[in-house]
């Protein structure tokens, strides 16, 4: 086609008006395992298959670091913000292992379809940005501050020399004064806020699925039941809290992984 | 004579019940020479967050206009003003950026949180920020507005008594400071309006 003889170059845009690079990216995103956020009247959630590629891969580096961080009531003053997020930062770089839903800022958590490693280097990025904001203004920063930024970090390698786009989308929920929210920023640099959305592989079936299942009064429970049951939809094999991944947001403004015995409550009561 | 005490400064500002005053000299002089009667010192940044810059003229009205230009932008990026507490924030970090070669002024932000709150702050020229419950003070007239201002301030002002105690407090100390007067500017804030009077004092 013609288009491809405008593909050696991501600064280039092929007659068509497209940037095929971006493109393809898109490609590398819709191979990606599936991954959906809905955004319910008191919170968010968002979750993700994270299904292992073999019996050989050694699960207890795959484990969630959940429960490392389950603050319950913790004093939320600025002094302990710092030292908490500090911890964060140690503790997941250090234990970095195999979760796909990574934590932002104690109220923004991120989910991803597509190429894992690139994801690693936006978390990174976003994490910082955040933190800058909080150190000018001592203040968290607004979800869509954050999503902002990190799509003109993304938007930077659809127009720089040397590089090549960011072969992930991600799916963005927070919850902060304006109430919850859920964001979806593509490879392009493009953000969208959405009440309900998917991508990956199986996309078009669990969009389908959702706007069905959609209602704008959804409680936090009720979205983490719609995000099984959209999840189980396209599932290969046996779902179950060891092969899925679920973050949630409620109303107390704290992002957490559920660990897989949670998750597995969830599953007993969708059955 | 102290950098600081070159252009001669008074400020004050005071919390009352659900609302605020801050108010400042007007006399803009070089050392022992007045220039000008009519300086403004106290700037506003939207209905509900003034500032005063007291100390050298020309680091205060820089430093002005570099938070108006991080204000404006922050206005437009996020679609909302700044709150008190955030802007003070910000100065601190600005101020504290130039540690070693600073501005020479002191700050003097007064404002209405969210809940209709006051909220009231200095900071030294380096950023140190000061968060009072009472009243903060600052410029060449400091010592006699602290002594003023604890000997009449009570709590839980309202906008009118608010208005008379600090012209009280403001007019008697810049009396005593000889690089400080010309009068008083000062404005009482509530959520609902903004009162700006100007206060004709011993003009010398």
């Amino acid at each position: 086609m013609g288009d491809s003889q405008y593909s050696f170059s991501l600064t280039t845009f092929s007659p068509s008006g497209k940037l095929v690079q971006i493109e393809h990216a898109l490609t590398a995103v819709g191979s990606g395992q599936t991954s959906l956020g809905i955004k319910a009247a008191n919170g968010v959630v968002i979750a993700t298959e994270k299904k292992l590629p073999s019996i050989l891969v050694d699960e207890t580096s795959v484990r969630d670091i959940s429960s490392l961080f389950f603050h319950k009531s913790q004093p939320f003053s600025c002094l302990l913000f710092r030292c908490h997020f500090l911890i964060l930062f140690f503790f997941l770089n250090y234990l970095w292992q195999v979760q796909k839903i990574q934590i932002l800022t104690p109220n923004i958590g991120v989910v991803y379809s597509g190429m894992g490693p690139d994801f690693r280097v936006l978390v990174r990025k976003s994490r910082k940005q955040a933190e800058q904001y909080h150190r000018l203004y001592k203040e968290p920063i607004p979800v869509t501050q954050l999503v902002r930024e990190t799509a003109a970090v993304m938007q930077e390698f659809t127009q720089s020399g040397g590089v090549r786009p960011f072969g992930v989308s991600l799916l963005v929920a927070g919850y902060d004064d304006k109430g919850p929210q859920l964001y979806q920023v593509d490879p392009s640099g493009s953000y969208f806020s959405w009440k309900a959305s998917a991508m990956g592989k199986n996309v078009s079936n669990a969009k389908t699925f959702l706007e069905k299942r959609y209602t704008d009064d959804m409680e936090l429970d009720d979205a983490v039941h719609t995000a099984i049951l959209t999840l189980k939809e396209g599932f290969e094999g046996q779902i179950s809290g060891k092969n899925i991944e679920i973050g949630i947001i409620g109303a107390d403004k704290k992002f957490r992984v559920l660990t897989s015995a949670e998750i597995d409550d969830y599953l007993a009561e969708v059955e | 004579m102290s950098i600081f005490e070159y252009n001669g400064s008074a400020l004050i500002a005071m919390v009352g019940k659900n609302c605020f005053a801050i108010a400042s000299d007007r006399r803009l002089g070089v050392q022992l020479q007045t220039i000008a009667t009519d300086f403004q010192r106290i700037y506003k940044f939207h209905d509900r967050l003034f500032m005063g810059l007291s100390g050298l003229a020309t680091d205060a009205q820089t430093l002005y206009q570099r938070l108006v230009f991080r204000h404006k932008l922050y206005q437009l990026r996020e679609e909302r003003d700044m709150k008190p507490e955030t802007f003070a924030s910000l100065v601190s970090a600005l101020l504290y950026e130039k540690r070693f070669g600073p501005y020479f002024c002191q700050p003097v932000i007064a404002g209405l949180s969210d809940e209709n709150k006051p909220f009231i702050c200095t900071m030294d020229s380096i950023g140190a920020k000061e968060l009072a419950k009472d009243f903060v003070v600052a410029g060449t007239a400091s010592e006699s507005l602290y002594g003023a201002c604890e000997a009449v301030f009570k709590p839980d002002m309202e906008p009118e008594e608010l208005f008379e105690t600090v012209s009280q407090a403001l007019l008697s100390s810049v009396d005593r400071d000889c690089l400080s007067g010309w009068g008083g500017h000062i404005y009482v804030v509530t959520p609902t309006e903004i009162k700006e009077r100007i206060l004709k004092g011993r003009m010398d």
